[in-house]
């Protein structure tokens, strides 16, 4: 799958020399990225290197100390919120969510920056939520309070109204901590198909190298506050790069399967 | 889907595609302009007909119809002198602190809060009682109690926020604490107030205090009701908003939501409506956390049908204990406030309980 990065299309979000922090705290020194229509780009490093931060930046919760970060060549600042959540949908890492909201009222808040003052969500926002609940295989859990439902179900909920923002690109902190292999594969395989299908960039923080390596187009490998490497995911999950940012001994093949690579830890 | 992407490379939205039809099932489960509209409607027929049920009951019998057609009778006088005008701020006054109550459980992300607990009526009710003795003492219009009540009660919310930021954050559960502490703060200098001032005013200030809706003016009415009414719009063009934000401070700014200026202006309404109602009916607690609670389960959580159900739920609840309050030992009354706080001291208790054992909704 990796080899679909040639077809992908116009830079949709592009940032440049990124610094940023907190308080005093230098947390990204310098990350520049191009984010094109329809790709997958996952963000690895080990803890702390940045990942999260960087997120956030693209996504305008966070403002840069110097940089700047520009969508469709407009920079975010320049932006309403309504607007930018017209555009980017993020999902965060840990979700929680007050009162007993119902799985579809959940899913129909990611139509709210589309609704004017005072509307209500029309057949069509219905039919967009729908579509994105059936899309993470959500339709019999429509009407179930979102506290009733588990770890897997709560995150799937949590993309379906990302999806349902109809967004051009797609911000994932972690997808897929603390999931089973069978909700990786199908988080990431439906993201992919979403992303091919409807243009949409894709960006998610990993830490599993081997979800990185099979499913995205491009990988950015950061280690604190750096981008070490930038590229394919056989141009950047190299022993000598993962060595080097994780300070551990690693042993990189490929999976005789998928043919992607594959990643192990190999301590002496 | 690989080949389908590579030929509309450089697309910048999505070709428009075809959406499937929602189940019949689902059409029913979230909030339509028919499901609101029937809702408010059999809420308000019933809120009404509570209304003027309590206008017609009471310690002594009248005859509405005669109330109505005579102008000179007894019935006339007993109705639109003493019951309307007390039914009518009952109804005013409920409506203010449940949808206050409503408002502020979503701008906390927490179903325990509520003007009294957040020490918002103590503030407002120590601006109050202050601003009354000056009046009773000194010069001054009775205007300015509900002044001075607002005043105060937006002081001690701005207070409650201040204290209960960490790093920018507001931490839900740390403003539940500082409130209640800020309420006993509160209650501790009216008692000192209290007991500074000579034994007349004493007796009237504890009478006021317990919460009372005897004998209002009409112009105190225009002036709580226009209070409310004000604080009303700007919580009903928050409302879809309080629902996103209970994703959560970030979920919600990434939604579109500016959320300090959303708690701000919900902050700001809020305290002119609690300082609005506890001037006129000193401090009648619990309206704000029942009603909202009861509501959620029969309606579900949207805040754009709960805000303006609570204003209905309210109303309908206060009426109803306040003529609980002025018939169960007539002629004598029972402050209207003993009653809220007797129905709703365990009902917190049980929330508590509940909340407990389920901790996730914090």
């Amino acid at each position: 799958m990796n080899e679909t990065a040639a077809a992908h299309g116009a830079p949709v979000l592009s940032a440049r020399d990124l610094v940023a922090g907190y308080g005093a705290i230098a947390v990204l020194s310098g990350v520049a990225l191009e984010l094109r229509a329809g790709e997958l780009l996952a963000i690895v490093g080990p803890n702390g290197a940045g990942k999260s931060t960087l997120l956030r930046l693209l996504a305008g919760t966070m403002k840069p100390w110097s940089g700047v970060v520009e969508l469709g060549g407009r920079a975010l600042d320049g932006y309403e919120r309504r607007a930018l959540a017209r555009k980017i949908a993020t999902v965060a890492q840990e979700n929680s969510v007050a009162f007993g909201f119902t799985v579809l009222e959940v899913v129909l808040m990611g139509r709210a920056p589309h609704l004017g003052p005072f509307h209500l969500e029309s057949a069509r926002d219905l039919a967009i939520a729908c579509e994105a609940l059936e899309r993470f295989d959500l339709l019999s859990l429509a009407e179930r309070r979102i506290q009733e439902l588990s770890g897997g179900e709560r995150k799937r909920v949590f993309l379906a109204r990302a999806l349902a923002q109809e967004p051009a690109i797609a911000l994932l902190d972690e997808p897929t901590a603390f999931l089973d292999l069978r909700h990786v594969a199908e988080i990431f395989g439906r993201m992919r198909e979403l992303s091919l299908s409807r243009q949409m960039a894709v960006v998610a923080t990993l830490h599993d190298l081997n979800v990185a390596a099979v499913w995205a187009d491009r990988v950015m490998l950061l280690k604190e506050g750096r981008a070490v490497a930038t590229g394919t995911p056989e141009e950047v999950l190299t022993a000598d790069n993962l060595r080097a940012v994780y300070e551990t001994e690693v042993y990189v093949g490929r999976n005789p399967a998928t043919g992607a690579i594959a990643v192990l830890p190999a301590p002496r | 889907m690989k080949t389908a992407s590579a030929v509309d490379t450089g697309a910048p939205r999505p070709q428009p595609r075809p959406l499937p039809e929602p189940p019949e099932s689902l059409a029913a489960s979230h909030l339509t302009r028919t499901r609101m509209v029937a809702t408010l409607g059999v809420l308000t027929a019933a809120t009404v007909a509570i209304l003027i049920g309590a206008c017609a009951v009471g310690s002594v019998h009248i005859s509405l119809m005669r109330a109505l057609t005579d102008s000179a009778s007894p019935d006339h006088a007993i109705l639109f002198v003493a019951r309307m005008p007390r039914v009518l701020m009952g109804a005013i006054v409920g409506a203010i602190l449940a949808v206050v109550g409503a408002a502020l459980q979503a701008l906390v992300r927490n179903p325990l809060a509520e003007g009294g607990i957040l020490g918002i009526s103590g503030g407002g009710a120590l601006g109050a009682i202050l601003a009354l003795i000056v009046t009773w003492r000194w010069a001054g219009s009775a205007e300015i109690v509900p002044l001075c009540a607002f005043a105060a009660a937006l002081g001690s919310t701005l207070l409650v926020y201040r204290l209960s930021e960490v790093r920018g954050e507001l931490e839900p559960f740390t403003l539940l604490l500082i409130g209640v502490i800020l309420n006993a703060f509160w209650g501790a200098a009216i008692m000192l107030v209290n007991s500074v001032v000579n034994f007349y005013y004493t007796h009237s200030i504890l009478f006021w205090l317990m919460g009372s809706l005897a004998s209002p003016s009409w112009s105190e009415i225009a002036l709580v009701g226009g209070f409310g009414l004000a604080g009303l719009m700007v919580l009903l063009a928050g409302a879809r908003d309080m629902n996103l934000l209970s994703l959560g401070d970030d979920a919600a700014a990434e939604l579109g939501v500016d959320v300090g200026r959303l708690r701000r202006m919900v902050f700001v309404a809020t305290s002119v409506m609690i300082g609005a109602a506890v001037s006129v009916s000193g401090i009648i607690s619990f309206v704000g956390l029942i009603v909202p609670h009861m509501l959620r389960l029969a309606l579900g959580s949207d805040h754009r049908l709960l805000i303006p159900a609570s204003v209905l739920g309210g109303a309908a609840f206060l009426v109803l204990s306040d003529l609980v309050a002025r018939t169960v030992i007539a002629p004598a009354e029972i402050p209207v406030g003993a009653i809220t706080a007797l129905c709703g001291g365990p009902f917190f208790v049980y929330m508590l309980r509940r909340e407990g054992r389920k901790a996730i909704t914090l």
